[in-house]
C-alpha cells in the first residue's frame, strides 16, 4: 500500500536503450512509484499501459530501435500528480495528425491506436518537441485526495 | 511474460488457448504466426479463447484486428471467448467489442459458427 511519503519527491531519471526491454523496464519502473504512491489497482494498469504505450512509440516510432540513441524517462510525484515523461530522440510527430481510431473507416486498422489509448488512460497528455531533435510525451495522472 | 498458444479441435472449429499477455513483440507475432498457419491449412472456423489473457497493448488489439480480417477474408470466421474485463473494456473504448462476435462459455461459441 501507499507509503507516507508526500514531503519526499520520490522519482526516476534515466535513459534507456532504444530497445523492448526498455519498454518492459520503463512500465515496471513506473508501476512501482505508482504503487508506492497509493494508486488503486485499476489505475496502476492504466498507467503501466500508458507508459507502455509511450515507451513504444519512443522505441520504435521515435528512435526506430537505434542504438546510438536513448529514451529518457523520468517518473515522479509531485503533490497529487504522478509525472511521467518519456523523450526520444527522433523526428517528432504531430499527435493532432493522426488519424482518429474511432471512425468508421479506420476502425480495422492494424495500428494507431497508442494515443487515443494514452489519453484515454491518463488525466492530461501533452506531446513538445525538443530541440535539436525529438518528442517529449508527458503524461499525469491525479491521486485521488483521500 | 510473452503469451503462450495452443489449438484444439471442437468439432470442425479449432480454439486457440491463449494464455499470458499479447504485447508488442513476441507475443503479438506469436499470434499472428499461428491465426496465419490455421488459415493457410483452410481452417475457417477460429474461436480464440482469451479467458486467461491478463493483458493486451494496442499492438495486441492490432493482432486481434488483423486476425479477424485475414480470417473473414478468407471466408471464414474468427470470434472471441472469455474476455476479462479489462480485454473487454478495452474493446469497448476503441469500439471494436460490436465487430468480434464474443461468446461467454465454448458451448455457445462453438454453436455458434455456421
Amino acid at each position: 500500500m501507499g507509503k507516507h511519503s508526500q514531503e519526499k519527491s520520490q522519482g526516476v531519471d534515466q535513459f534507456l536503450n532504444s530497445t523492448l526491454d526498455s519498454v518492459d523496464d520503463a512500465e515496471t519502473l513506473a508501476l512501482n512509484l505508482a504503487r508506492d504512491a497509493g494508486f488503486a489497482e485499476e489505475d496502476l494498469h492504466r498507467i503501466g499501459m500508458a507508459v507502455r504505450e509511450s515507451m513504444v512509440n519512443a522505441v520504435v516510432h521515435g528512435n526506430r530501435f537505434n542504438a546510438e540513441k536513448k529514451v529518457h524517462v523520468s517518473i515522479a510525484r509531485n503533490g497529487t500528480r504522478f509525472v511521467i515523461r518519456i523523450a526520444d530522440q527522433g523526428e517528432g510527430f504531430d499527435p493532432d495528425s493522426l488519424p482518429d481510431p474511432l471512425s468508421e473507416e479506420n476502425l480495422l486498422r492494424q495500428s494507431g491506436r497508442g494515443i487515443f489509448l494514452i489519453r484515454a488512460f491518463m488525466d492530461e497528455f501533452k506531446v513538445r518537441r525538443l530541440q535539436p531533435g525529438g518528442t517529449e510525451v508527458t503524461l499525469i495522472k491525479y491521486l485521488a485526495a483521500k | 511474460m510473452s503469451v503462450k498458444l495452443s489449438t484444439r479441435q471442437v468439432g470442425d472449429v479449432t480454439v486457440v488457448d491463449a494464455v499470458g499477455r499479447i504485447t508488442l513483440g513476441e507475443g503479438s507475432s506469436a499470434l499472428r504466426d499461428t491465426i496465419r498457419e490455421l488459415v493457410g491449412k483452410g481452417q475457417k472456423k477460429v474461436l480464440l479463447n482469451l479467458a486467461e489473457v491478463s493483458y493486451i497493448d494496442s499492438s495486441g488489439i492490432g493482432e486481434l484486428v488483423s486476425g479477424f480480417t485475414t480470417v473473414t477474408n478468407q471466408g471464414g470466421q474468427l470470434k472471441l471467448l472469455g474476455l476479462t474485463k479489462r480485454v473487454r473494456d478495452l474493446l469497448q473504448i476503441t469500439k471494436l467489442y460490436t465487430v468480434f462476435d464474443v461468446h461467454e462459455t465454448e458451448a455457445s461459441a462453438v454453436r455458434s459458427f455456421v
